[in-house]
């Protein structure tokens, strides 16, 4: 069973079937590994429905944000090719034949999360439109041939799939010996078109229902930018030839814009092409969306931190602007959370947090009374209950699942609140606190945000908005407030009210009672006309408009922002601020990171430089720094053992890319990092 | 300097342009030098304070550049405590101690800057943003427009003046030397370094420039002083570094030595002999990771695919890994360090092995896509891969990788791997990260690299080519005698050609005709037949030269085919 040999790098290791242990034990897994094995079946219960949950969430969000794309370019195929359809033969529709229907997609820099745009694309076209549908990439295709060679690899494979009663041998064989031109393919597409039309009745009917008589054929380009101009001129312009008996429609995936069609292709090209626009939802929108529907919602128990939730962000917005790896990172903190959190246990839904506290274990109690915000709960406390509470564990579990239940609350109110909040901040000029919910979010869970300097202007800029926005606000407020699940709210949602209503009365008096002020003032400018009294009046205008009181609307203005004020300090406490928040809110950003945005490189050469952070008894180095140059030609004998671990190093080094041979020298070598050959 | 780099600096503070005819300037150099240079005198040192102010904003943007910096980095978690002691969390800049280009940068711009526009007010506050810097001028100079225009003009004439004072200050030198402000023969070549350096740095100057650089530099500008050497040093440096593009390398090489190259048996020998340091520690850092074994398991089984990186062999850590967790399950262990290891061999040792699939394919690809649709078919099926050094020399490619990635998105392929190479993470791209779905595990164990390094490629372990060797007698054992002789003779023609380089092997021609010399065959058909006999053996590499002839040639190095022919000697 060794796995070294000189002659064989692939081992295969093939239990005996009974052996072979059953797919289905991940929660084995699960339980041997934790230190505290305490309710470590629940506990991967929990987490597995909690990700299944999530990723069906993401899911429908994932759909319903592609949806309106799909939509659009889906009754665009259907349009392109009606004139087709009907045979008409109208002079202006031969002129149009020239020109290939094509849908140019702006779906922005990020690659990775459009595979999944695009094959939701092609599912959604082959169900609805057309069975013919091939995707291409760039690196594919770098000639017209290999180009033509996917396409009609993939058109006639789909071929098979679709009908695959037929005798395969019958398409396979051509495919492999046919030659990739147009002609073969247009041959191709009547021969099939033909053949669902004297098709067995029932078979027909089956595929004519789904799509016509005679279905387009769509070509998808995932990457327009990275086609060479030659492939993809020379592609328009020969189908454009053909256009009239093959039913072609192109897609182009554009990451940048769409001026990227007109600088690849010239003029005579491009008018081949009749263009229409789509453009789908920026990757930091469906960000939004995402953090909204999945972090701002009390409907998953399961929190982030703030340096997590910051951690996740920042390998957002610094290294891929991708949403799946976004996701994908929630995962591992969900993992990572019940995993090593012997307590997560009890992150589960109201409904079933009862049951779970109270068959807690004495374990477990003792778990709790570990938690440092539970100890800090408890030393606030009469010394009474602090007896109480660390000795009896029935009365810990009463206690335990009364702070749950707060901690529950909070949240429900904390995100209600946050999104009040972030009406106000989020039309303020210079976004003092951050333009999307997400930045509120973290810099309220950071700390207490009434404390930042953020937050004073953004009450001082507040304090200067002008009428109408501060109403809709209010509105606004009003309708999330009434709208979330949280109880106590009735009575702000009276006071916001009250001062809509306030607001409206204000109007009235005030029209009436500015026009007075302006009349007056205009009648005694009217009067004098003499420079020197003239600049008195301004003057006294003035003065009396600065110590004039204020306003009845600046007074219910103030008043409004210390409203905004209270309720800010009485709800978005942040959460390490709550008793027994370790249970829900995942903190763990160092091991996140560790995880998702490793440094290989930096190990390294800590390692190397520094063997002490790893090793702690170190205190010399052993392998770094020696100098493959060697001069230790200066003893004629060196020790054998001296010699081969240098020996050894060398190679070594070579094997981690730091030097490689330098072909101009016997013995010598090249450094491959920092400043080498 | 650039048109754009202009345009930013003159948004950044709004410009004054003084008309100064050419003579004026002539007769400012040549004539009342001295007077002028008084009167100049107080604007000069303003300019200077200007200078020392923006050194100080300079300053403070870096600060506030580090600053930012440290936010990203304390974002992403560094700061905060690790329980492990892992070694990844620390701050590039900390490892890295290169640190000065960003600041070298930045005196060039402001030493171009200042000798550009020397008259110009200086707000203090620099704008950050870069873009408000780009958007300004169209706002703001459209008043300004036209004296920039003229002030371009000027630019081309005042080349002149330039020249003019440097033919003028040629004769006199005591001129300058004798104003009051240098004093110093010491100074005047500052000066003339100071010169050259803006010469370098900008070709375009205004004459507000020439004036400016004219009257020597007043003692106080100490940290102008500084900036000049500085730069002096930068230019000398850089010069230095890319004159001689030959590298002088010491002649000492190890042949000198007495010893003897030492092959890899007595090297293993020697090292297993060795102690190792530390071991204790080293053990105790590995059963660190191993307790991570089951977490693995768990992750792998939630969609992860896990790779470990970090200095020491990760090989008996896998193995370990393998040995406690794996033995009931499907497996594959692929050695990427193995020298002839190809994405090919790996997929065929799952089609064959592990799907008992008997047949062959067109290309990797089908054969990827084979196995794709086997393990979407049969929920059941489960295979976990370990793969040591994924970055090895033959997996490193583009197209391997792609493979390899696709083959570790399948749901029920587990891929567990561990890279060494520095420069390993630089395989992958978004896409194939993405199709990876690493899960990034730091596991140093300072271990050494023993199988690794054991394939004879190193450049200090003499070559034995003990392998090849063995694989030819082999061969040539259950050959006929006929055929063996004819081998004889391609080999010694080799080795009587190894002193030529560009030797291209031994033409069909020549060779026919030598075998017939030598009785060894009778017609050109009998050596074809065996000569692709040698070549499915891989005995022999046949090579169609540019004219169209054939070339034979023994892809073995000389050493061993002399030991070869040794041996073969010795037999008969």
């Amino acid at each position: 069973m060794s796995t070294c040999s000189v002659s064989k790098g692939c081992f295969v290791f093939k239990p005996n079937a009974k052996k072979r242990r059953l797919p289905e034990k991940t929660a084995h897994d699960f339980r041997s590994t934790s230190h505290d094995s305490e309710d470590t079946e629940l506990r991967f219960v929990t987490c597995q429905s909690l990700w299944n949950q999530i990723k069906f969430e993401t899911e429908q969000i994932q759909e319903d944000l592609n949806k309106q794309l799909l939509d659009n370019l889906v009754s665009f195929l259907s349009r392109s090719h009606s004139d087709f359809q009907e045979k008409t033969t109208k002079w202006t529709c031969r002129m149009k034949f020239r020109e290939i229907p094509t849908a140019a997609v702006v779906l922005g820099v990020n690659v990775t999360d459009h595979d999944l745009t695009f094959r939701g694309l092609s599912d959604v076209l082959q169900d609805n439109i057309t069975p013919y549908v091939a995707l291409l990439e760039a690196k594919d295709c770098p000639a017209i041939k290999n180009l033509m060679q996917k396409l009609m690899g993939q058109l006639m494979n789909c071929d098979i799939e679709v009908d695959s009663l037929e005798d395969e041998d019958c398409v396979q064989v051509p495919q492999n010996r046919i030659r990739c031109s147009m002609l073969s393919l247009i041959s191709w597409y009547e021969s099939v078109t033909k053949k669902t039309d004297s098709g067995t009745p029932s078979k027909k009917r089956n595929s004519s229902s789904r799509h016509w008589q005679s279905p387009p054929v769509v070509v998808i380009f995932k990457d327009m930018e990275s086609f060479t101009t030659k492939v993809l001129q020379d592609f328009i312009v020969i189908s454009s030839q053909h256009i009239h008996e093959l039913p072609l429609v192109l897609i182009f995936g554009i990451a940048t814009s769409p001026m990227i069609i007109h600088r690849l292709l010239p003029h005579s090209v491009s008018s081949l092409l009749c263009i229409e626009l789509f453009q789908s939802l920026s990757c930091k929108e469906h960000l939004s969306t995402i953090i909204d529907k999945l972090l701002l919602t009390s409907r998953f128990p399961f929190k982030l931190g703030e340096k997590v939730l910051q951690v996740l962000i920042n390998i957002f917005l610094y290294h891929d602007f991708s949403v799946q790896n976004f996701i994908k990172g929630f995962q591992l903190c969900i993992v990572e959370h019940f995993y090593s959190q012997p307590l997560s246990v009890l992150c589960c839904h109201l409904v079933d947090l009862k049951k779970r506290v109270y068959s807690l274990s004495h374990a477990q109690c003792e778990n709790i009374r570990r938690l440092p915000s539970f100890r800090r709960y408890v030393e606030k406390q009469e010394s009474g209950k602090q007896i109480e509470l660390l000795t009896n564990d029935s009365f810990l579990k009463k206690e335990t699942e009364r702070l749950l239940e707060d901690l529950y609350v909070y949240h429900e109110n904390y995100v209600s609140i946050l999104r009040c909040l972030h009406v106000f901040t989020s039309s303020l000029p210079k976004y003092p606190l951050g333009k999307q919910i997400r930045e509120l979010h973290c810099a309220c869970l950071e700390n207490q945000v009434w404390e930042t300097e953020e937050y004073e202007s953004s009450l001082q800029l507040a304090r200067m908005l002008n009428k109408t926005d501060l109403v809709s606000m209010l509105q606004q407020c009003v309708e999330i407030l009434t709208s979330s699940s949280g109880k106590e709210f009735d009575k702000t949602v009276e006071k916001l009210k009250e001062f809509l209503t306030q607001f409206q009365n204000l109007e009235v008096a005030e029209a009436s009672q500015e026009r007075d002020v302006s009349v007056s003032s205009q009648k005694e400018l009217q009067k004098k006309t003499d420079l020197y009294h003239l600049q008195k009046t301004l003057l006294e205008l003035k003065e009396s408009r600065r110590s004039k009181k204020l306003t009845k609307f600046e007074m219910l203005r103030f008043e409004v922002v210390d409203y905004i004020d209270r309720l800010v300090r009485k709800y978005l406490v942040p959460a390490d601020n709550r008793t027994l928040h370790e249970i829900v809110y995942f903190n763990a950003a160092t091991v996140l990171r560790g995880h998702l945005n490793a440094a290989p490189r930096t190990a390294l050469h800590t390692a190397l430089n520094n063997p002490h952070r790893y090793l702690k008894a170190f205190s010399t180095v052993v392998m770094a720094g020696e100098e493959p140059n060697a001069d230790a030609a200066s003893s004629d004998q060196v020790d054998d053992i001296i010699h081969a671990r240098f020996i050894r190093a060398v190679s070594e080094l070579e094997l981690l890319g730091f030097i490689k041979p330098s072909k101009q020298k016997t013995d010598h070598v090249a450094r491959l990092t920092w400043g080498g050959c | 300097m650039s048109w754009p780099q202009g345009t930013r600096s003159s948004s950044r503070r709004s410009l004054q342009v003084k008309f100064v005819p050419d003579e004026d300037v002539l007769k400012h150099i040549a004539d009342d030098a001295g007077a002028k240079v008084r009167k100049d005198k107080a604007q000069l040192s303003v300019s200077v304070k200007r200078f020392v102010k923006k050194l100080e904003n300079i300053s403070d943007n870096e600060a506030q550049e580090i600053l930012e910096e440290k936010n990203y980095v304390a974002a992403l978690g560094i700061c905060a405590q690790d329980p492990l002691g892992n070694g990844s969390n620390i701050s590039g800049g900390e490892v890295y101690s290169f640190q000065t280009p960003k600041r070298a940068n930045k005196m060039a711009e402001l030493a171009s800057e200042l000798a550009q526009t020397p008259e110009k007010n200086v707000i203090p506050n620099h704008s950050k943003c870069p873009e408000k810097m780009a958007k300004t001028p169209q706002s703001k100079c459209s008043s300004s427009n036209k004296v920039q225009q003229r002030n371009k003009k000027k630019e081309f004439v005042s080349t002149t003046p330039y020249r003019l004072r440097k033919r003028l200050a040629a004769p006199d030198p005591y001129l300058e030397s004798e104003s009051e402000y240098s004093a110093s023969c010491s100074e005047e070549e500052d000066e003339e370094e100071q010169k050259e350096a803006s010469t370098v740095l900008s070709d375009q100057k205004t004459p507000g420039k020439t004036k400016a650089a004219s009257t020597p530099p007043p003692r106080n500008s100490l940290a102008k002083k500084i900036k000049e050497q500085k730069m002096g040093n930068l230019v000398e440096e850089y010069f230095e570094a890319h004159s001689s593009s030959k590298v002088l390398t010491s002649d000492r090489t190890l042949q000198k030595l007495r010893k003897r190259r030492l092959n890899q048996q007595t090297l293993h020998e020697l090292l297993k002999n060795a102690p190792l340091a530390y071991a204790a520690e080293i053990r105790d850092l590995n059963e660190q990771h191993e307790s991570l074994f089951s977490k693995w398991m768990l992750q792998l089984h939630l969609g992860f695919n896990i790779v470990l990186y970090g200095l020491g062999s990760k090989r008996d850590l896998l193995e370990k890994f393998r040995t406690s967790l794996l033995l009931d399950s499907v497996h594959l262990v692929v050695n990427g360090y193995f020298p002839s290891i190809t994405v090919r061999s790996i997929l065929n040792s799952i089609t064959e092995e592990v799907l008992d699939h008997i047949g062959t394919f067109r290309s990797p690809l089908d054969q990827l896509e084979f196995i794709t649709k086997r393990f979407k078919e049969d929920s059941s099926l489960e295979l976990y891969v370990l793969i040591h050094n994924l970055d090895s020399q033959m997996l490193r490619g583009e197209r391997s990788q792609q493979i390899l990635a696709q083959l570790s998105s399948l749901p029920s392929i587990y891929l567990i791997a561990s890279i060494d190479h520095i420069n390993a993470p630089l395989m992958w791209d978004q896409t194939k990260l993405r199709l990876y779905n690493w899960l990034w595990y730091e596991t140093t164990t300072f271990n050494p690299y023993v199988e690794e390094t054991s394939y004879e490629n190193s450049l200090l372990v003499q070559q034995s080519g003990s392998l090849a060797l063995s694989s030819l007698t082999h061969v040539l054992h259950s050959l006929t005698l006929n055929a063996r002789g004819i081998f004889r003779l391609l080999a010694q023609h080799q080795l009587e050609k190894k002193d030529n380089p560009s030797y291209p092997g031994l033409s069909f021609q020549d060779f026919y005709q030598q075998c017939r010399e030598a009785f060894l065959v009778n017609s050109d058909l009998t050596l074809r037949a065996q000569l692709t006999e040698f070549r499915d053996h891989k005995l022999i590499r046949i090579k169609r030269g540019a004219d169209g002839v054939e070339y034979l040639l023994i892809p073995v190095d000389e050493s061993t085919l002399a030991d070869f022919l040794e041996k073969e000697d010795e037999d008969v």
